[in-house]
């Protein structure tokens, strides 16, 4: 595991505050799930990648984009994992990566409107385009 | 004077490894009243214990301190020890710096430090303790089985071959419990019925059995070799005596609306009814919920064609009271409500069935004489799917954290049973793990996947709904990495198990132990797995947690045999250390009598010569039989008369000063 990848999933865990320990791979999570075929990477598989520290391949998976959040292995799992809160610390965490900026700070002058709120701009840094 | 000796368990490893043993044999050295203290490595073992009484007589101790484990677990090994060699046994004082010491810390030096205290607290009772002797009680030759299903009847009869008498309690009106409804068991495939009922029928028959049915325990009092039990047995409106069992009654209620209980609700019963044809007793009892007569007064048919005048409208409970010597708890299980688990749609979906149901529905005297029949349009299902561990395994609050142990192989036997009557039918099953430890048991279930071809799918099913009459079924398959939908005829749930509601309940009568989960604690989980932690109180099958149909009896059999060497005693040494009350100091209050959970304190008037003159007082005084050595008195009282012998307030007192010195 790259040092880069483990301090990802310690931070992954921490913000998600799962403990993917408690996972018993019964796969309710997959099971219930409404988007599964729409992911390449399935929830049951977040749990056991993010134990291992496989994050590259889940921060490239379009499956974090597909996640409805509709919290359905989150209601369901027996062992109250909480998959969907893992999938959504991995949104954050590629939401928030150094220099994945969407939008260049020199872009900025030319885009300046008075009308625009200043806030807009700020988050607008931060904006994922898929 | 006291001379004391205190003896330092290693306990192998478990205590020396963070407690520096030496060092607390030499600090006790120096307490009051030792006079010899050393360590060794087992003190519990055949040479520790032989250097205990070799050191009682060789430095005439009057009085030993065993640090070591906790009481509970060799307390009565010392007690044996010291009485070997001549000394009291009740001059032997355990300190605990195993499980309250050495277990719970991790720093060497602070844990030593503690073991040095809790040994001075221990020095600092023994200096005040008395030898006591125990005194004996009369054993009633006759035991007591709550729970009628296969772990009471087989505890019974086994009880009963010894030569004791037993009565059965059942609740419901026959015996048989949850077995009696099973179809085939497993491995064998032999068929419930065919093993139960003769089993019910022996002990009907036996003598030395007397069975109560529709009948619950009321109260429970006394103690060991003499509980006095106080049992309600409920109006069947049926006289027993006068019934032949013809049945022409169950044949002739006109209401036939009430959900048949042994059917598990998929058909309906009269009011007047026998659970199943070979129900012991063979007498029909009166559900006066959906009774006509007793719903609106009119009716009484069953009464107007029974061909022996048995039935009795004016009935009434009829309380029984009896004393016993043992009583075994058999209370068994039932399967948890599905109300939590929505995506199943179990409420919704008529097809959608419990374990036990289908259970049922195979079976040839059950609601579709064996038939394999959807309960919705009583037509054959082709595709069946099992689903595993539903509300077993789970710790999320919807289920039970436990493993219900007996569902993977019921429904490899499902799976085969419908493989066998129906080849064609398509057979799935999701499962977590399919654990088959047990004797033929992994056999058992490669058969129904290599032999039958069952579908073994390594996964859980989210989702389960209804549409044109099919069940679609949404679940996981992990090891194809896929999402599967089933369209299902039938969907057989494997709903976990828990204990009977009543469990609690008699718990609390018994003051016997319950876990979290509400199955009875074992007095020890290796080495006394049959006995309940309150003396006289055994355990048998599910009552105690999760098992199958040879587990059960087995346990029953091995709850039987301690009942039996419980009776088979003359006298039971009573505990000595119980209450007395100092009559001098006594105010006569009553506080004392309202805290005692036993009913072991009574008062009387009693005449007292003081100062030359006689005056009459009421003084509080201890039954010694009854007090089982709470303490609750000694707390309760506000003149400190009440104390506890062996555990004295001044005792306990010492104690707390030697750990605050």
């Amino acid at each position: 595991m790259l040092v880069v990848e483990k301090v990802l999933a310690e931070d992954i865990l921490r913000i998600s505050g799962v403990n993917t320990r408690k996972c018993m791979k019964c796969g309710k999570c997959s099971a219930s799930c409404p988007a599964f075929n729409e992911m390449d990477i399935h929830p049951h598989q977040f749990v056991s990648m993010i134990e291992r520290g496989d994050i590259k391949k889940l921060i490239k998976s379009k499956s974090i984009w597909n996640c409805l959040s509709c919290m359905a292995c989150v209601e369901r799992c027996p062992k109250n994992v909480e998959p969907a809160k893992l999938i959504e610390a991995v949104r954050l965490a590629v939401i928030r990566q150094q220099g994945a900026n969407h939008l260049k700070a020199d872009k900025i002058p030319a885009l300046v409107d008075e009308r625009l709120p200043q806030q807009a701009i700020v988050s607008a840094f931060r904006k994922y385009s898929k | 004077m006291p001379r004391i000796g205190v003896f330092v368990c290693w306990c192998g490893s478990n205590i020396a490894s963070t407690v520096d043993v030496k060092k607390v044999a030499e600090a006790a050295r120096d307490e009051p009243g030792v006079v010899y203290a050393t360590d060794y490595q087992y003190m519990c073992s055949e040479a520790g214990q032989s250097m205990i009484s070799k050191s009682i007589k060789d430095h005439r101790l009057t009085g030993i301190v065993v640090c070591s484990c906790s009481p509970r677990m060799h307390e009565t090994t010392f007690r044996k020890a010291a009485a070997s060699a001549g000394l009291n046994p009740y001059m032997v004082e355990i300190a605990n710096i195993r499980e309250q010491c050495s277990w719970i810390h991790k720093d060497r030096t602070e844990a030593t430090e503690k073991a040095i205290v809790l040994a001075r607290a221990a020095v600092a009772k023994l200096n005040l303790n008395n030898p006591l002797t125990a005194g004996e009680i009369p054993v009633v030759k006759r035991a007591l089985v709550i729970g009628g299903g296969i772990a009471g009847i087989q505890s019974a009869l086994d009880i009963a071959e010894a030569g004791f008498e037993v009565d059965i309690v059942e609740k419901s009106p026959t015996i048989g419990g949850k077995m009696a409804q099973l179809d085939k068991t497993f491995p064998t495939l032999d068929c419930a019925a065919c093993i139960l009922t003769p089993k019910m029928v022996d002990a009907a028959r036996n003598e030395k059995i007397n069975i109560f049915t529709y009948s619950e325990v009321e109260s429970v009092s006394g103690f060991v070799g003499n509980f006095n039990v106080r049992i309600k047995k409920k109006a069947r409106f049926v006289r027993e005596k006068l019934c032949s069992g013809c049945g022409v009654c169950t044949e002739k209620c006109p209401s036939r609306k009430a959900e048949n209980e042994f059917n598990e609700g998929l058909d309906n019963r009269g009011a007047i009814y026998i659970p199943f044809a070979q129900a012991i007793p063979n007498v029909p009892v009166i559900d006066t919920s959906s009774c006509l007569k007793f719903k609106t007064g009119k009716c009484g048919i069953c009464a107007k064609n029974c061909p022996s005048g048995a039935i009795d409208f004016e009935q009434q409970d009829e309380i029984i009271e009896r004393q016993y010597g043992a009583i075994v708890v058999a209370t068994g299980y039932k399967l948890i409500s599905l109300k939590n688990f929505d995506e199943y749609s179990y409420s919704q979906c008529p097809d959608v069935v419990t374990s036990l149901e289908f259970e049922r529905i195979m079976n040839a005297a059950g609601p579709t004489k064996g038939q394999l029949l959807r309960p919705s349009d009583k037509t054959h299902p082709h595709t069946i799917v099992f689903v595993q561990c539903v509300g077993s395994r789970d710790t999320s609050g919807r289920g039970k954290p436990y493993c219900s142990k007996v569902c993977c192989m019921y429904t490899a036997k499902h799976a085969m049973l419908v493989k066998e009557k129906y080849p064609d039918a398509e057979v799935h099953v999701f499962y977590i793990d399919v654990r088959t430890p047990g004797k033929n048991f992994e056999e058992f279930y490669r058969r129904a996947v290599e032999q039958y071809g069952v579908n073994y799918i390594k996964g859980m099913v989210g989702k389960i709904a209804e549409k044109n009459g099919k069940l679609i079924v949404q679940g996981s398959d992990l090891i194809a990495n896929e999402q599967v939908v089933i369209e299902a005829d039938m969907v057989v749930l494997a709903a976990a198990i828990e204990p009977d509601p009543s469990a609690r309940k008699i718990a609390t009568m018994l003051t016997a132990s319950i876990d979290t989960n509400n199955f009875f604690t074992e007095a020890h989980p290796k080495l006394r797995p049959v006995e309940s932690p309150t003396a006289g109180v055994f355990l048998s099958g599910v009552c105690q947690g999760p098992k199958d149909i040879p587990e059960t009896v087995a346990q029953a059999s091995a709850a039987a045999a301690k009942v039996i060497c419980l009776l088979s005693k003359e006298k039971l040494l009573s505990n000595p250390c119980v209450s007395h009350s100092d009559e001098m100091l006594c105010s006569g209050c009553s506080n004392c009598e309202k805290v005692c959970p036993y009913g072991a304190i009574s008062f009387i008037n009693k005449t007292f010569k003081f100062a030359g003159k006689f005056e009459i007082r009421r003084v509080a005084i201890v039954n010694e039989a009854i007090c089982q050595g709470c303490g609750a008195c000694t707390v309760a009282c506000p003149s400190g008369a009440m104390d506890l012998k062996g555990f004295t307030n001044k005792q306990i007192l010492a104690e707390v000063d030697a750990i605050c010195r």
